[in-house]
């Protein structure tokens, strides 16, 4: 069922310049070098995607990585998915500032110019959404793109200062627990974090990709803390209070706590858990014909690294190991894909990713069974696609 | 400085020993560019308040005065009384969360009401955030808790009183940070 080897491709579209005619480009000069590169022109339409913000504003709200039209497993820096709780702010790094204080030895102000001459870690990391595949929660299967459900995930090189460095700098006061981190926002945007986190793997992140952090992630400066949910890589950094206990914000208490079915929340669910997605082929796509066509997809664990992902065909009865593309790197994306030399009968393609603390990412019936569907956050159930006899995929609960 | 010493310092960072020049190897020092703040300075930013109060400003605020703030400054986003629409309900669904559809507002969800104050002070009202006095939020807050049926309504709301104000649906919070050993 699942063999070795590559689809073939190659539909003759109209107006095709086909061997032995020499096409256009070869016989005038191309244009001229430019400042800052683009995309393609004929791939304008790979956007961000399902933009939705709250009722009566403009950046209170996300929009999502078009996983289906990706490869690899860096996002373009300007696919990368947003959640803003009071939209992207302007902010020049001349006047921006970074605090330090409670409870430590020197309360401690940095400029960003400071901040630059800092020694620097790079890391590829992915960064999720605690809401990212929510609509799995719901009853019916959503009607959408892979990136429309499961794109509040991207992954980037982010490359910034430990934390721990300019801590140690102020001096943190031995009881301390925890550091409430508050973005400079009209939200304020502002969660606690742990100390244990920010004195191993925290970033304060000024480069994404190699630039300079795009103005929606967090531009000049932002928290990042692999593999924790989203929110809590607090964006425009400006305040870092020491302190013993969780201050207890809205978004660590009335937001995002994960209600379950019998009305009781968790609270401080932090690492995203281990998940994986096909995104091709997936919903809204067809595949032209039976043969070989190449399943592709992302793995990702905020708890480690993937260890395997197994991807089934027929709805889960029977599975095989996908091999996993280098590098597999901890709390980042991994790409998966195999050959799947389709007969042209309906198919249920799904894919299951194992991490290396041993978690297996569970069904979707088992993970809602648990969990009730009113959660919004941390889903990680399965992701199953029909493929019809006609090549038609679509989104499916098997 | 010679690239001869910076291949130097290098070697001894790699070697976790210490190496002239000032620099530190085995820990990531940094170049100690942080200029001390001052007491003035923290006091301009810090506007966290912790569920045991601290942070909280002096002033104060009733329901009814928070009534009249509501009004003018909330009741377009979060309805009258607040009910909902266009924006966030923030009253009522007591007793809904187990339910299919369950409705989360402050008065059946949120844990601790020093959240109410922290919230509104930094983020609301939407469009003019940290333009409140520390006396209306105080009301607001009051208006919010009293609305609720949390407290009464002539309870006054202040840093001595909020901070003993036990919502309903807190004891209904599983905390699973740190994760307990399996």
């Amino acid at each position: 069922m699942l063999a070795s080897g590559l689809a073939a491709g190659g539909v003759r579209s109209a107006g095709a310049v086909e061997p032995p005619e020499i096409p256009p480009s070869m016989k005038i000069p191309g244009a001229g070098m430019g400042e800052y590169g683009s995309p393609a022109k004929y791939e304008s339409k790979v956007t961000r995607t399902l933009i939705r913000s709250q009722p009566g504003t403009t950046g209170s709200g996300a929009s999502r990585t078009p996983l289906e039209s990706l490869e690899g497993t860096i996002t373009p820096s300007g696919l990368h998915f947003e959640r803003h709780h009071s939209g992207v702010p302007d902010i020049d790094p001349a006047q921006h500032r970074l605090l330090v204080h409670g409870m430590v030895k020197r309360p401690l102000v940095f400029g960003v110019d400071a901040l630059l001459r800092y020694p620097m870690v790079s890391r590829i990391h992915f960064l999720e959404c605690s809401g990212n595949s929510q609509l799995l929660y719901q009853p019916t299967p959503p009607n959408v793109t892979a990136g429309q459900t499961h794109g509040l995930v991207s992954c980037s090189e982010w490359t910034g200062v430990p934390l721990r460095v300019l801590l140690e700098e102020a001096g943190v006061d031995r009881s301390a627990r925890w550091i409430l981190a508050e973005g400079a926002d009209a939200a304020a945007m502002s969660r606690s974090i742990p100390m244990a986190k920010a004195m191993d793997d925290a970033i304060l992140a000024l480069f994404q990709n190699g630039e300079r952090l795009r103005p929606e992630n967090g531009y000049p400066v932002r928290l990042f803390l692999p593999g924790w949910e989203g929110n809590m890589s607090v964006k425009w950094l400006r305040r870092l209070k020491v302190v013993s206990a969780p201050v207890m914000t809205k978004d660590e208490t009335s937001r995002y706590t994960d209600l379950q079915g019998d009305g009781k929340s968790l609270m401080f669910t932090y690492p995203m858990e281990v998940k994986s997605v096909i995104t091709r082929p997936s919903h809204g796509m067809t595949l032209p014909g039976p043969g070989l066509h190449q399943i592709s997809g992302i793995a990702w664990s905020g708890n480690g690294t993937i260890k395997k992902v197994d991807v089934s065909t027929d709805g889960g009865r029977t599975w095989a190991a996908a091999p996993l593309v280098a590098p597999v790197l901890p709390r980042a994306l991994t790409r998966f894909r195999l050959p799947w030399r389709w007969d042209g009968a309906a198919a249920v393609l799904k894919s299951r990713a194992t991490d290396d603390t041993g978690a297996v990412q569970p069904e979707r019936d088992r993970f809602v069974a648990e969990h009730g569907n009113n959660a919004i956050f941390h889903f990680n159930g399965i992701q199953a696609w029909s493929v019809a006899a006609g090549g038609e995929v679509k989104h499916v609960y098997a | 400085m010679s690239t001869r010493d910076l291949a130097a310092l290098a070697l001894a960072l790699v070697v976790g020993g210490c190496a002239g020049a000032g620099v530190t190897a085995g820990t990531t020092e940094g170049p100690n560019l942080g200029r001390e703040a001052t007491p003035a300075q923290v006091a301009g930013w810090d506007i966290s308040v912790g569920p045991d109060g601290a942070g909280l400003p002096p002033g104060k605020g009733t329901p009814s005065a928070g009534a009249l703030v509501y009004e003018q400054k909330c009741q377009a986003c979060h309805g009258a009384r607040g009910a909902g629409q266009p924006n966030d309900r923030l009253v009522g669904g007591q007793g809904t969360l187990a339910s299919k559809a369950p409705v989360k507002t402050i008065g059946s969800y949120w844990p601790y009401a020093t959240t109410v104050f922290d919230y509104v002070r930094r983020a609301m009202p939407y469009m003019q955030p940290q333009t409140l006095s520390n006396d209306e939020v105080y009301a607001l807050t009051a208006y919010l808790l009293n609305l609720n049926g949390i407290i009464g309504d002539s309870d006054e709301m202040s840093a001595q009183t909020l901070p003993k104000v036990t919502m309903p649906n807190q004891s209904n919070f599983i905390v699973v940070y740190p994760p307990r050993a399996k």
